[in-house]
């Protein structure tokens, strides 16, 4: 049976701005508008405009939401200031990662997760199966719409003071009450905002009305693997620890939080492989699976839009892992040489 | 600059999406608007090496844009005389001007009477409605 995918609120205005429509985690989201090399471009020298309204929020509230997700989540929540947000890990009883999420703290009692659309269910569950008296659970992905603004100019297309990295307010973006987070998944300066669902057409309008280019899930592929973050389902996974993610900066490994054991003995005994960056020295691309000589494999692979060849991450045994290692990748059957390269492997400032 | 659609008169169709500009015992090759269209821009193009053969049917080469990877089908069986370096260098090329300066090789055909086996614009242009 055909399963229905999902539309966001803003579908019929990608639809109406040519948008090449493609089933991503359930959803039908846009792709690319123009062009994935020019959308690229426009965030990275201009501002550009991605609907990310597939991915999930999950509500903790109450007096014991602060422990509950301390227990749960590897970053250290008593080190995020009230309206800031902080990167953090749900990681599993093996250490493995069940999803990668952004923890918004609105007050000692309240927090806002924002998570990867293809994990929506499985984090909520989750989350919900451990609930504790004081603490309550809801998602409530269906009551907000989220744009992400991003790149150098973005914040001065909006009309935006500028604010610290990963802190958060309300603001009104032309006639729009919202929460503007100064957040983003493309290592450009921009923000993420989180606005009710039926607010989504006149925040998206605005924000295009300002001169901002509309980006697909492309775009936002290039540049997060430009940038090196992670993609869940890709280069992390419940059978990936961040330990060998180079993640072990999100693990508050002196707190005590699920999986925490197997992580400190990780880190003890030093992980047996890592994720590495590395760039193509010849021309070719490569993709998710390709296997890395000497017992590695890809785990993201692209063209990179900005440096004009193939880039990607992928795990290697931890000995062969220090920068300017050489690779060689199977593609498609022929050896192709790359090195390993400091993250990320592009960085606008040089 | 992305070119509009278009299937010109003087070329041969194969249902894979390729053309063929076929003049005596030599054919020019490429890929047709609606493959490039498909793959979106192009910015890879695994080029076969002069010299070798190419099969009616079966993959010569790979073209590859930021998201996807496609085989490159021959039209026509033959040896590779030229393989158009501008697209190597600049793959996008094909977007451009897939009939044009996006060819992708030039062949000596080795049997001649397969172009007769081929499609003519208005039969491709049914296959791709048909799609």
């Amino acid at each position: 049976m055909p399963q229905t995918l999902l539309k966001t609120p803003l579908h019929d205005r990608h639809v109406a701005l040519g948008a090449k429509m493609v089933p991503f985690a359930g959803w039908e989201m846009p792709v690319q508008y123009e062009g994935v090399i020019q959308e690229h471009r426009a965030v990275r020298t201009d501002a550009g405009v991605f609907d990310v309204s597939h991915m999930g929020q999950i509500d903790v509230e109450g007096p014991r939401a602060h422990e509950l997700l301390q227990g749960l989540l590897s970053n250290d929540l008593d080190r995020v200031e009230p309206w800031h947000a902080q990167y953090t890990l749900l990681p599993n009883e093996r250490g493995g990662i069940v999803d990668d999420l952004i923890a918004y703290r609105l007050s000692p009692f309240h927090y806002l997760l924002v998570v990867n659309a293809s994990n929506r269910q499985t984090d909520f569950a989750w989350i919900k199966e451990r609930e504790i008296s004081g603490s309550e659970v809801r998602d409530v992905s269906d009551e907000y719409a989220l744009l992400a603004v991003q790149g150098p100019n973005a914040i001065a297309k909006l009309g935006l003071a500028s604010a610290p990295k990963n802190s958060f307010a309300e603001e009104t973006v032309d006639g729009v009450h919202c929460m503007v987070n100064r957040t983003g998944y493309t290592g450009e300066d921009g923000c993420e905002i989180l606005c009710m669902e039926e607010d989504a057409g006149t925040l998206w309008d605005a924000v295009l009305a300002r001169g901002v280019t509309p980006c697909g899930l492309g775009a936002r592929d290039t540049l997060r693997l430009e940038a090196c973050f992670p993609l869940h389902g890709n280069d992390i996974s419940p059978d990936t620890d961040p330990i060998s993610a180079g993640l072990g900066w999100t693990c508050a490994l002196a707190k005590e939080f699920t999986g925490v054991e197997t992580l400190r003995r990780i880190k003890e005994e030093g992980p047996e492989r890592k994720l590495v960056a590395f760039v193509m020295e010849d021309k070719a691309i490569p993709r998710q699976g390709m296997p890395i000589e000497g017992g590695g494999e890809v785990t993201s692979g692209t063209h990179s839009p900005m440096l004009d060849i193939g880039i990607g991450m992928g795990y290697v045994p931890a000995a062969q892992a220090a920068v300017d290692t050489a690779l060689t990748i199977d593609v498609r059957g022929k050896p192709r040489s790359a090195r390993i390269v400091k993250k990320p492997i592009y960085n606008r400032e040089g | 600059m992305a070119a509009a659609e278009s299937y010109p008169d003087d070329l041969k169709y194969h249902r894979e999406h390729d053309w063929a500009r076929v003049d005596g015992d030599e054919a020019v090759l490429g890929i047709t608007w609606f493959a490039q269209d498909a793959l979106g821009e192009l910015v890879h193009y695994e080029a076969p090496a002069p010299g070798s053969t190419v099969s009616k049917d079966s993959s010569y080469g790979e073209v590859e844009s930021v998201k996807a990877v496609s085989d490159i089908i021959a039209p026509l069986s033959g040896e590779v005389l030229e393989v158009n370096q501008a697209v190597v260098d600049a793959p996008e090329t094909v977007n451009d001007d897939p009939y044009g300066a996006g060819w992708l090789i030039r062949v000596r055909l080795s049997d001649p009477a397969e172009v007769d086996s081929l499609l003519d614009a208005e039969s491709y242009k049914q296959v791709l409605a048909d799609q």
